[in-house]
């Protein structure tokens, strides 16, 4: 909300400069968002009133005027304004003065000497408007200095508020405010009642009371539509941020300003019969003020007459009832819309209005017949006319009830922290308005009308808080018993495992959880993905099942870039629909990483060579502590000869490979990465480890050499041969795999060191030839191989 | 030779003048020779020695010895000085240019945004607060409804929040605070015997998700929630957690920090954390961090615990917000780009 400081300081006026004023409503929780002054600084200009002018001898557009400044003499000024006019008031600034960027000397113009400036609005930094010289009212003094007598040293503050304060969506709420918190005299705002001049009198029928309970209405006529708002009224509202529009309606928007009571000035001409304050019928339409034409939902109110819809209650009137120039006779509401007839039905037709900002919030119920006399007594005073008396709807039980509230002053002072007499806990409350009553065990407390937000003890408390200041609760962190946080060794922290990886080269991304249907399609074969109902972008409509995609967006993104080399991770959830988990959804955790270009990045000690399966895979083996298995698999996005299942035990816990030579093509990325993604919680799962007695015992190294057809793995082969190694086998390496000239098409050989130990004693030679030709015996039975010749 | 046992000085500076003039081994055993080979000029003095009466002979052979076993260490001094000489010669063919770069494999690193969560983490566990988690797919229940937001709070609307098509109340979580009730209500069942139960401290930070997407709004971003419920938990208990994290968290004691009043359907009271630096490019800047304040009654009933007579505060933290202002970055948008020239900066 904004409004000017001046308007404010009206009502309530400690003191304390601008900036202090502000920052205690700011450590309030009323935060000013902005301050802006109604004028950048100046000086030396007042007001001068032109006693007569000629036309300049030299130049056709300039003219010479005596301008009264109410000095012993009249001054000669040269002005080139159209609206110079005889006998008018405008600012003058003397020589002397100081004007935003520049400042007034005597000089000569066209050969004729000048003593100062008539200023526009926008020589004064006031507003774009330099069509002429500012004028000012007849009554203005002259000599006066410009800035007190337009209040230019006035302040336009905006104030950001949290939605539970709309008792602060008005000047009178937040001078209400600043009262309780400086202890400052309030100036209330009086409205007598205005003297009544004729019975007629519009009937009101309540016929949604919970929605509507209080309804006020009166008839004033002989009103002139078209008289001018008053320059104090038009200057409050533009400070406030409001265009003035007419009278009617600037005197309403003036008194929502003033009072916080939002109000709505009908064409009384126009209306037929009694008030209906109902619910729409199906189908039923209304054309708002702003050209809208509406279909309003069942749940939302009207005001209607006895042939059609008038206006969309506490949102905004309708087009073809509202006051216009010719209108003559007004029929003005006030009224109180509960906030759950009003939350959310703006925003659901598009739009917000000043009245329903409010509505919605919370306006005081007890506020609608004294903003009545209010706006009634300025529309009198402004368009003249005669005021009916006020037909009163009212639902009594419907409206809202302030309930008491036990306040008890112990446990406010153990929620804050602090000590804090009860006294002055009592008189925190009494100044915010609250009845206070003493009782058994504390307080009991009554909000006023016009608090929707004070309904349990903590409520009080915060009040409390906020009035003694948030500041002067100390900071002292919590006391506890000294216990210690587990740790485990069966499991590892989840950084642990990204340190791993950026130790291997890998450089974390985040990517969006929601991604592109293609890439679920692409990387998960995912034909029927989890969608979003209100996505903001296509390609961000699903929520991914796998990190493949993100992954390879951010490599396609970087090529773009032209990055050399591209070794990436992610860390994060993955989404499945699976009725067995909370929410019905899956949302593992995941670990993946790709890898493209170079295995190293490019340097002088060793030659390039392209990133392959096996690079990646030694990496996924240190991040699984040499615990994982890999076991050929296929994977829609994967190379089919190129991609592992990645095991821990029985449990499939990620997929290894290369990505699809389609995919490298269809993303554009020049080469195939290597990509893995892996269960988080496998990979953060450890063992704790039992240590072995290590043999003392001299150890045996044997080579073995063996030709085998291609299709054995290397895994079965190792299996045959722990197998086969008896008691006295520690350990079998492949250091070689080799195929072309002297070994046959469709095998290969394969080269293994063997190393054999005794537990308690040097082996002998029998022992070790025998070992030896078990494990060979085995290889030519089991897997069809041979000794290499 | 002029020398005799009379100026052996004279012969011991002659000797370490010609070693020291050899300039390599085949040299020094020439120069050798001269002085102690069979016709040195040393050995000819002990020759010459017969020729002396007993007193004199025993006094000169003592006097000449002295002065060979000077000469010998002058030779192997020498020596040893040559063969040091020579050896560094070889050593110094072998030189590298020991500015060439290293070889081998390079080095990544994590997020920034990773990076001070886990910078979070490692501060709160240092006062007992453990690492919670929730699901991203929540709830309405747990994303609004026991957060105490009633049915038609804007925040419920279409407007910010993702929902899941073909599903009723299911949405992408809006902040991380449904963990709080996660959290309390494991925490409250596993205690439900107990005569009191043990305070409950929690972190959770996480994936957030709002329909929003401009220079400063990302429709995914990172929170981190922080709850502690007990039985003498208190505002104050609040603000001195928060100015001790903020003031460890930045290194420096050189701040202001401020709590003013807001407004959360899930806390009461509520507050705004501002701080402000008194040093740096922020100097005197009033910066918003997070929100925070004691858990609302219904919360903690929604949580399964007593308000009657455990009070808990929750906060909740933008951790983009604290990598963009520990790090100095200026662009949300950064965060989720992935630009590896960007990403590179925050290796440690």
């Amino acid at each position: 909300m904004q409004f000017s400081e001046s308007w404010l300081r009206t009502l309530c006026n400690p003191s304390l400069d601008s900036e202090a004023l502000c920052h205690l409503l700011t450590m309030a929780g009323l935060e000013v968002e902005e301050v802006e002054p109604v004028a950048p600084p100046f000086s030396g200009v007042v007001v001068g009133q032109i006693v007569s002018f000629e036309k300049h001898p030299n130049a056709d557009k300039l003219k010479v005027c005596r301008v009264d400044v109410g000095a012993d003499e009249l001054l000669q000024i040269v002005c080139g304004a159209p609206n110079v006019v005889e006998g008018m008031k405008a600012p003058c600034a003397c020589v002397g003065a100081k004007l935003p960027g520049f400042e007034i000397k005597a000089a000569k113009l066209r050969g004729l000497e000048s003593f100062g400036m008539m200023c526009s609005a926008s020589e004064l930094g006031l507003s774009q408007d330099h069509d002429g010289l500012l004028a000012l009212p007849e009554d203005a003094p002259v000599g006066a200095d410009i800035r007190s007598y337009l209040d230019l040293d006035d302040r336009k503050i905006t104030i950001k508020l949290t939605p539970n304060r709309a008792d602060c969506l008005s000047l009178a709420g937040v001078a209400r405010e600043l009262a309780a918190l400086t202890d400052t005299p309030l100036q209330a705002i009086v409205t007598p009642d205005v003297p009544v001049g004729h019975e007629r009198q519009r009937k009101v029928h309540l016929d949604a009371p919970l929605a509507c309970p209080r309804y006020l209405g009166r008839v004033i006529t002989g009103v002139n539509a078209q008289a001018d708002t008053p320059e104090w009224m038009r200057e409050r509202l533009a400070r406030s941020g409001l265009r003035s529009i007419s009278a009617a309606v600037d005197i309403t928007n003036y008194v929502m300003l003033e009072l916080g009571q939002p109000l709505h000035a009908f064409d009384n001409g126009l209306l037929q019969g009694d008030i209906h304050v109902r619910h729409p019928q199906p189908g039923e339409k209304l054309v708002l003020l702003n050209g809208d034409e509406v279909t309003p939902a069942a749940d939302m109110l009207l005001v209607a007459d006895e042939g059609r819809p008038l206006a969309l209650a506490g949102i905004m009137g309708g087009e073809n009832s509202g006051v216009t120039d010719a209108t003559t006779e007004i029929f003005l509401e006030s009224a109180f819309f509960h906030p759950d007839a009003i939350v959310g039905r703006a925003r659901i037709l598009g739009f917000s209005s000043d009245a329903s900002h409010r509505f919605e919030r919370g306006v005081d119920f007890a506020l609608p017949a004294q903003a009545m006399e209010r706006a009634t007594a300025l529309i009198l005073g402004i368009c003249g006319g005669v005021a009916g008396s006020v037909f009163e709807a009212i639902e009594r039980e419907q409206l809202p009830q302030r309930q008491i509230v036990p306040f008890r002053p112990e446990r406010a002072r153990k929620l804050l922290g602090f000590n804090i007499a009860d006294d002055a806990m009592h008189a925190a409350l009494a100044r915010l308005g609250m009845q206070v009553k003493a009782s058994v065990g504390g307080l009991e407390v009554t909000p006023p009308s016009y608090r929707f937000d004070i309904n349990i003890e903590e409520d009080l408390v915060e009040e409390v808080a906020r009035i003694h200041g948030y500041d002067s609760i100390p900071a002292c962190p919590p006391v506890g018993p000294a216990h210690m946080l587990p740790s485990s060794e069966f499991t590892r922290p989840a950084h642990r495992a990204r340190r791993a990886l950026a130790a291997l080269d890998y450089q974390e991304i985040i990517s969006y959880a929601f991604v592109d249907e293609a890439w679920e399609r692409d990387f998960a074969a995912n034909e029927a993905p989890i969608r979003l109902a209100n996505p903001i972008a296509s390609q961000m409509s699903v929520m991914r099942s796998t990190l493949l995609g993100g992954l390879i967006g951010a490599l396609a993104g970087n090529l773009r870039r032209r990055a050399p080399r591209v070794r990436l991770f992610e860390l994060g959830r993955c989404f499945r629909k699976d009725e067995t988990f909370v929410t019905g959804y899956a949302q593992p955790v995941r670990l993946a990483g790709l890898a493209w270009g170079t295995a190293e990045p490019e340097q002088w000690g060793q030659a390039a060579r392209s990133v392959d399966f096996f690079d990646v895979k030694h990496d996924v083996e240190i991040l699984l502590a040499g615990r994982a298995q890999f076991v050929a698999a296929r994977h829609p996005a994967l190379h089919p000869g190129r991609c592992a299942e990645v095991k821990l035990g029985a449990d499939v816990i990620g997929v290894l490979g290369e990505l699809h030579p389609a995919l490298v093509q269809r993303y554009g990325l020049g080469a195939a990465p290597m990509v893995f993604e892996l269960e988080l919680d496998a990979v953060l799962s450890t063992r704790l480890p039992q240590a072995q007695d290590i043999s003392r015992q001299p150890v045996v190294q044997r080579d073995l050499a063996l030709v085998l057809r291609n299709e054995i793995s290397a895994d079965s082969l190792r299996g045959t041969l722990e197998a086969a190694g008896g008691e006295y086998l520690r350990s079998v390496t492949l250091f070689d795999v080799y195929s072309g000239k002297g070994v046959e098409p469709g095998f290969r050989s394969i080269a293994l060191r063997v190393v054999l130990q005794h537990t308690e004693r040097t082996l002998e030679e029998a022992e070790i030839e025998a070992c030896m030709r078990g494990l060979v015996a085995a290889v030519e039975q089991q897997l069809g191989g041979r000794l290499r010749a | 030779m002029g020398v005799g046992v009379d100026n052996l000085d004279q012969l011991l500076s002659q000797a370490t003048a010609a070693f020291s003039a050899s300039a390599d081994i085949n040299a020094l055993e020439q120069a050798k020779a001269v002085f102690l080979g069979k016709s040195g000029s040393v050995t000819e003095l002990l020759k010459g020695l017969g020729k002396l009466d007993p007193d004199e002979r025993k006094r000169a052979g003592a006097e000449i010895n002295r002065c060979k076993a000077a000469i010998e260490q002058a030779l192997e001094a020498r020596r040893e000085a040559l063969r040091a000489a020579q050896l560094e010669l070889q050593l110094a063919a072998k030189a590298l240019d020991v500015t060439l770069p290293g070889r081998g494999r390079g080095r990544g690193g994590l997020h920034p945004v990773v990076r001070t969560q886990e910078r979070f983490e490692t501060l709160f566990r240092s006062i007992g607060f453990e690492v919670a988690d929730g699901p991203e797919i929540e709830e309405d229940w747990f994303n609004f409804t026991a957060l105490n937001t009633p049915e038609k709070h804007p925040a419920r609307s279409m407007h910010d929040t993702f929902y899941i098509e073909g599903v009723q109340d299911v949405l992408l979580r809006t902040h991380t605070s449904p963990v709080q009730i996660r959290s309390m209500q494991a925490h409250a069942t596993r205690y439900k015997d107990a005569e009191v139960m043990p305070d409950l401290r929690i972190i959770a930070p996480g994936r957030v998700y709002r329909v929003d997407s401009d220079a400063t709004h990302s429709p995914m971003f990172h929170q981190v929630e922080g709850l502690w419920v007990g039985e003498n938990i208190s505002f104050a208990g609040l603000k001195g957690v928060i100015v001790d994290f903020l003031q460890r968290f930045f290194e420096t004691d050189e701040m202001q920090v401020r709590f003013r009043p807001s407004f959360f359907p899930f806390t009461e009271p509520s507050a705004e954390i501002d701080f402000a630096f008194m040093s740096g490019p922020n100097k005197g800047r009033w910066l918003e961090i997070a929100g925070c304040g004691m858990v609302h009654p219904n919360v903690l009933r929604n949580g399964g615990v007593d308000p009657a007579r455990y009070t808990g505060f929750a906060f909740g933290m933008g951790l983009d917000r604290l990598a963009m202002l520990r790090y100095g970055v200026n662009d949300l948008r950064l965060f989720f780009d992935n630009d590896l020239r960007f990403l590179a900066q925050f290796q440690d």
